[in-house]
């Protein structure tokens, strides 16, 4: 009687061990768990991409783990926002401690990519700082960043069909080392402010 | 190097304290924000004082651009939205800003050559009652002057 009793429960025990094995040896249910990180990542809070870097290399937010990203959204024929945003962000990092500069990959992403290529980018960001980012893709990559980040943008026409100008959200957004959103930034008018600004969040 | 541009850039800034003149319509500070991308958008700013009736400024031209527009900026929360604007609007007596982040004349398209550090590029102002004025806006180094020096400080 006792027998039968540690014997059901050593079956019982070894049922379980087995089952636990094949759940984690499984990889149907592998691929779920997978299918459940890749839900996460794509939420609004994370700041997932796959884009083109401005030399042409294909590039995604993993590649930037262990530092902060700093993303700021524009296009290259903007005439004023975006060069004010972007001087602002290279007088930051100038002034940033370099140990503090080190924590963070500024990224500039284009909301123009039917103009904005790898080689313009390139033109672009060198202008401020050479350690901006300039990332790029086709359409729908760009599409899908917009939508993580929750960003606004909207095509208004010109006086020639390609004349036309982007109205867009100007913040910029601190993605923590773990790839999770932190923070929106507003750059304001000043290189100090923001320097102060990141040296406290990246701390 | 960095140092270097900033004294060009205060140094082009200086020469466009030179006012442009025309009937009671007075132009100074102007600088030229070029584009950084060869063929694309520059953005010049001035300050426009009225010495004398309430005028308005309703147009603007320059050879070397595609296409130029008077501009303003909207700010819809974190969004800036840049509209063309018919004129714009100088008060009598009055002094009206264009600088970043506001009121711009906007030019599409410029010629590259143009629009090279040092440059200055030709612009005529039409205003309604003053006329056409002639100017010459520098331009500016890049990354452009934020705002004016001296007009509001670093904020």
């Amino acid at each position: 009687m006792i027998n039968n009793t540690v014997k059901a429960a050593g079956l019982v025990a070894a049922l379980a061990i087995a089952l636990i094995l094949v759940v984690a040896l499984s990889p149907g249910l592998s691929e779920r768990i997978g299918q459940g990180v890749a839900l996460v990542a794509s939420s609004p809070f994370e700041g997932g991409f796959a884009l083109t870097d401005q030399t042409g290399k294909p590039v995604n937010d993993r590649d930037y783990r262990g530092r902060f990203m700093l993303v700021f959204f524009g296009y290259t024929f903007c005439p004023d926002v975006c060069p004010t945003t972007l001087t602002v962000l290279a007088g930051a990092l100038d002034r940033l401690d370099p140990a503090t500069a080190a924590k963070i990959v500024p990224i500039f992403v284009t909301l123009d990519p039917e103009r904005d290529t790898p080689a313009v980018m390139r033109q672009y960001v060198s202008a401020f700082s050479p350690a901006i980012v300039g990332l790029t893709g086709s359409s729908d990559d760009i599409a899908k960043v917009k939508k993580n980040y929750r960003v606004y943008s909207v095509k208004v026409e010109g006086s020639a069909p390609d004349l036309y100008t982007i109205d867009h959200s100007a913040l910029l957004y601190l993605i923590g080392p773990d790839g999770r959103f932190r923070a929106t930034l507003d750059p304001g008018h000043s290189a100090e402010g923001l320097a102060l600004a990141l040296t406290r969040s990246v701390q | 190097m960095k140092r270097f541009a900033v004294a060009v850039g205060a140094l082009a800034l200086g020469l466009a304290a030179l006012p442009a003149l025309a009937a009671d319509i007075e132009i100074s500070g102007s600088f030229l924000r070029p584009p950084v991308v060869d063929g694309g958008n520059g953005a010049a700013f001035f300050t426009i004082t009225n010495h004398g009736p309430a005028d308005r400024l309703i147009a603007a031209a320059a050879p070397a651009a595609r296409a130029v527009e008077l501009h303003t900026h909207l700010r819809d929360g974190d969004v800036m939205r840049m509209r063309k604007v018919d004129s714009i609007a100088v008060p009598e007596q009055g002094r009206v800003e264009l600088k970043p982040g506001g009121d711009h004349v906007m030019l599409f398209g410029l010629d590259p050559a143009a629009v090279v550090p040092g440059a200055r590029l030709p612009l005529t102002l039409t205003f309604e009652q003053a006329g056409a004025i002639q100017i010459e806006v520098p331009v500016a180094t890049l990354p452009g002057p934020i705002s004016k020096p001296g007009a509001h400080g670093d904020q």
